[in-house]
C-alpha cells in the first residue's frame, strides 16, 4: 500500500473544499452549466443518461480494505448500492446527485481517494499490472514508478489542457497484464544486457474510432530519466497535437501522421534540453516514494501444503476454482486470487456494497488488508496464504465472486453501454449477460479455454473491443442496434487489433454468432490445447466468417 | 462524441424537449407552461419545428434548473399516450434494461 503524506492529504482536502464551493455556486445559479462543466469534469463528474456519474481513480489498482469499505459506503449512502469497476482501474457510480457529491468526495478524501484527472484533457489515472509487487515474473514493483509519474503530472499546469486525454500504463513483467500497447504512453520496465533497469517507452496507442497499437520510440530509457522523458513526450504532444479536430487530437494520430521515428526525434530534441535538469530523478526521491509503499510481513511458508492438496482432491468445485482463479505468488506458500465480477447473468465489473464490505473483511483476514482492481474488471486478493485457500473460496463463493471463469468465455470485458452512457449507440451489458447464459456450462467453458470477449456500445471503445479475441462493437442502423464482430485481437505483450469478419448482425443474433464462432473453433483447432487466439492466427478469420454468415 | 445538442435538428414527427435536472441529474421534460416535469405525459408535445425550437431555446435559457436540453422524438398511441421515440429515450424514461445488481450475488 502507498501511504499518503501531509502534502497529499492537504491537496485532496483542499480540492474537496474547492469543489463544494463550485457546486454551491452552480446550484445557486452563480455558475452556468458551461462554466461549471469543465470544473466538474476535473473531478470526474459526468452527466449520463439518468443521473450524474462519479468516477474515482484507484491508482495502479491498489486498494486498502478501508478504501474498499469506503467504496461500499459511497455506493450505499449516495448511490444505489453498487459500483462499477472500469477497464482503467477506476470505479464509477451511476446515480450520484450533484447536491451530495461534495459529501461523497469528502468521504473519499478521508481515505485518500479522489476523482481528480479521471476526466478531461489531462493525464488520467496511471494504471498497471494488478499483480504488481507479487507477480513471479516481475523485475520490480511498477507501482513505485507509476506513483512517481503520477505525482509529477498531477495538477501539472503545463499538462492540464492537453489536446486530448492522455492515458499512461506501467508494466514490469514479461507477460503484459496492463494492456500496455493500447495506451497513449506505456512504460515497460526491463533489464538491458548490462543488467541495468530501464524502460521501454511506447507511444501512440489507443482504441476508439482510429485504433493504433503504441510504437516503441525508445527501447531502453534509464530509470533516472523517466520524468524528463515523459515531460518531453507531453511537451511534444502539447506543441504538435491537433486541437482543431477532436477526432484527430489524441497522440496516436500525431505519432501516426508524423511517423514514430520523426516523433521520437522531436521528443529527443526536447529531452536533451531538460534531461540533466531538475527532472533527473534523485535517488533520494525514489527512496522516499518507494518507502511509502508498505509491504506485508509475510510468513515463511511452504508451497502446496497438505491441507490444500487434500481439499483439491476432495472437492471438484474447489479444484476447478483453484485451477482457474488462483495464480502463483512470487513467494512460496502464498497465492494471488482473482475474484470474478462476472457471474452468470451479471453486469461485468459491478459489485454491490455488501460484496465490497465482505471482500474488505476477507482481505483483512486473508490478504493483509489489500485488494487489487484489474483492467479486466475483476478484483484480486494479492497475498493469500495457500493454506487459507479452501476457507477463502467458501467465503468468496457465498458472496458470488468465485465463479471459476477467469480468462474464459464468460469473463467478458464490457462498457456500461446505452443502459447508462450518454455516448453509447447500443447496449452492451445485456449482450454480455446473454453470452454468459449461453456458456454457463463450466465444462464447455473449460473446453473452449482462454477466450476473451470484449464489448463496446459505441466506437469510443471503452470495452476495448479491438483487442478482444472476439470483439463486439455496437453500431446503430436506422434506429436499430447492430453489432460488428472482430476476431483475433489481443492486449498482451503480443498485442494485435482484431479483424472485422463481415457485416454487422442484429442485437438478437449476437449470442448465436458467438456460439457459432466457438463451435467453429472446436472444429478448426489442431489440438485441444491450441488456444482460440492461436487458431484464429493460424487460419485467419475466413473459416469463422464462412461459419457465421452461412447460417444467416 | 457529438451531443444531441450539437446534432442537426430534424423533426419528422412529434417531439418533446428533454434534459437532466441540475440537482440530481434526473430526466426531465419541458412543460408547456415553462416548467419541468419528470412525467413524459406532462411534457409539451409538438410536431412543429418552429415550436420545438422555441421550446428548446427557452429550455436552454433555463440553465439553473436543467442541463443540456435537446429535442427528442416521441410517438403517440391511438389513445394519445406519449411514448419515447427511440431506444435511448426509452432507457432514459424507464431506466436501464437490465436488473440493477443490488440484489445480485448475496
Amino acid at each position: 500500500m502507498y501511504i499518503y503524506d501531509d502534502l497529499d492529504r492537504t491537496l485532496v482536502t483542499e480540492r474537496v473544499a474547492e469543489f463544494r464551493d463550485q457546486v454551491a455556486r452552480r446550484l445557486s445559479g452563480e455558475l452556468t452549466e458551461d462554466e461549471f462543466k469543465p470544473l466538474r469534469l476535473m473531478n470526474g463528474v459526468y452527466l449520463q443518461l439518468h443521473a450524474y456519474m462519479l468516477r474515482t481513480s484507484i491508482p495502479y489498482g491498489t486498494l486498502s480494505s478501508a478504501q474498499l469499505r469506503m467504496l461500499a459506503h459511497v455506493a450505499r449512502r449516495y448511490d444505489r448500492g453498487y459500483g462499477h469497476f472500469t477497464t482503467r482501474q477506476n470505479i464509477q457510480y451511476h446515480w450520484i446527485k450533484l447536491e451530495e457529491l461534495p459529501d461523497a468526495m469528502a468521504d473519499f478524501a478521508s481515505v485518500g481517494m479522489h476523482g481528480m484527472q479521471t476526466s478531461g484533457n489531462c493525464v488520467r489515472n496511471i494504471t498497471t499490472d494488478q499483480w504488481a509487487g507479487v507477480a513471479p515474473d516481475e523485475i520490480e514493483d511498477p507501482r513505485i514508478w507509476a506513483e512517481i509519474v503520477r505525482q509529477h503530472v498531477t495538477l501539472h499546469p503545463e499538462f492540464s489542457f492537453l489536446p486530448r486525454k492522455f492515458k499512461i500504463a506501467v508494466g514490469a513483467s514479461s507477460h503484459d497484464r496492463a494492456a500496455l500497447r493500447i495506451h497513449d504512453l506505456a512504460l515497460r520496465l526491463h533489464r538491458n544486457g548490462a543488467g541495468e533497469t530501464g524502460f521501454e517507452v511506447m507511444v501512440g496507442g489507443g482504441l476508439g474510432r482510429t485504433p493504433y497499437l503504441a510504437k516503441t520510440i525508445k527501447s531502453f530509457l534509464h530509470t533516472r530519466d523517466v520524468l524528463s522523458y515523459v515531460e518531453a513526450i507531453l511537451r511534444t504532444y502539447n506543441s504538435f497535437g491537433r486541437r482543431d479536430n477532436i477526432y484527430k487530437a489524441r497522440i496516436k494520430i500525431l505519432v501516426h501522421e508524423l511517423g514514430a521515428e520523426a516523433f521520437a526525434k522531436e521528443v529527443e530534441t526536447e529531452w536533451q534540453s531538460i534531461k540533466d535538469g531538475p527532472l533527473a530523478l534523485d535517488p533520494a526521491v525514489f527512496d522516499e516514494i518507494a518507502g511509502r509503499f508498505r509491504y506485508p510481513a509475510y510468513a515463511r511458508l511452504d508451497d502446496n501444503p497438505n491441507a490444500l492438496a487434500h481439499a483439491r482432491r476432495s472437492d471438484p468445485l474447489f479444484d476447478a476454482w483453484m485451477g482457474n482463479s488462483v495464480a502463483n505468488h512470487k513467494l512460496p506458500g502464498y497465492a494471488i486470487v482473482t475474484l470474478s465480477l462476472k457471474p452468470e447473468g451479471g453486469t461485468p465489473g459491478d459489485a454491490t456494497a455488501e460484496q465490497m464490505d465482505a471482500i474488505a473483511d476477507l482481505a483483512d483476514r486473508y490478504s493483509f488488508g489489500e485488494i487489487r482492481v484489474g483492467h479486466e474488471q475483476n478484483l484480486c486478493l494479492p497475498h493469500v496464504a495457500q493454506r487459507d485457500l479452501p476457507e477463502l473460496w467458501r467465503a468468496l463463493d457465498a458472496i458470488g465472486v468465485a465463479t471459476p471463469n477467469v480468462g474464459l468465455v464468460s469473463d467478458i470485458i464490457s462498457c456500461p453501454g446505452l443502459d447508462y452512457c450518454s455516448l453509447a449507440n447500443t447496449r452492451s451489458i445485456p449482450i454480455a449477460q446473454e453470452i454468459t447464459r449461453r456458456f454457463h456450462d463450466r465444462d464447455l467453458a473449460r473446453e473452449l479455454g482462454r477466450l476473451h470477449i470484449n464489448i463496446s456500445g459505441c466506437i469510443n471503445a471503452c470495452g476495448h473491443h479491438h483487442v478482444g479475441h472476439i470483439g463486439i462493437l455496437g453500431v446503430e442502423k436506422n434506429g436499430e442496434e447492430f453489432f460488428q464482430i472482430t476476431l483475433g485481437g489481443k492486449a498482451d505483450e503480443d498485442a494485435k487489433l482484431g479483424t472485422l469478419i463481415g457485416p454487422a448482425v442484429p442485437y438478437a443474433q449476437v449470442a448465436d454468432v458467438v456460439e457459432d464462432i466457438a463451435a467453429a473453433y472446436i472444429e478448426l483447432r489442431e489440438r485441444p490445447d491450441e488456444l482460440f487466439i492461436d487458431t484464429v492466427k493460424r487460419t485467419g478469420v475466413e473459416p469463422f466468417k464462412e461459419r457465421v454468415y452461412a447460417a444467416r | 462524441m457529438t451531443s444531441p445538442l450539437q446534432q442537426k435538428i430534424k423533426i419528422n414527427g412529434p417531439v418533446v424537449v428533454t434534459a437532466n435536472r441540475v440537482g440530481d441529474g434526473a430526466v426531465v421534460y419541458r412543460r408547456a407552461d415553462g416548467g419541468w416535469t419528470t412525467e413524459l405525459h406532462d411534457a409539451a408535445v409538438t410536431a412543429d419545428a418552429g415550436v420545438a425550437r422555441e421550446l428548446v431555446s427557452a429550455a436552454v435559457a433555463d440553465d439553473l434548473r436543467a442541463v443540456g436540453p435537446y429535442i427528442a422524438p416521441v410517438t403517440l398511441t391511438r389513445d394519445g399516450e406519449v411514448r419515447p421515440g427511440n431506444l435511448r429515450e426509452l432507457i432514459r424514461r424507464h431506466g436501464p434494461t437490465i436488473d440493477l445488481p443490488v440484489t445480485f450475488g448475496i
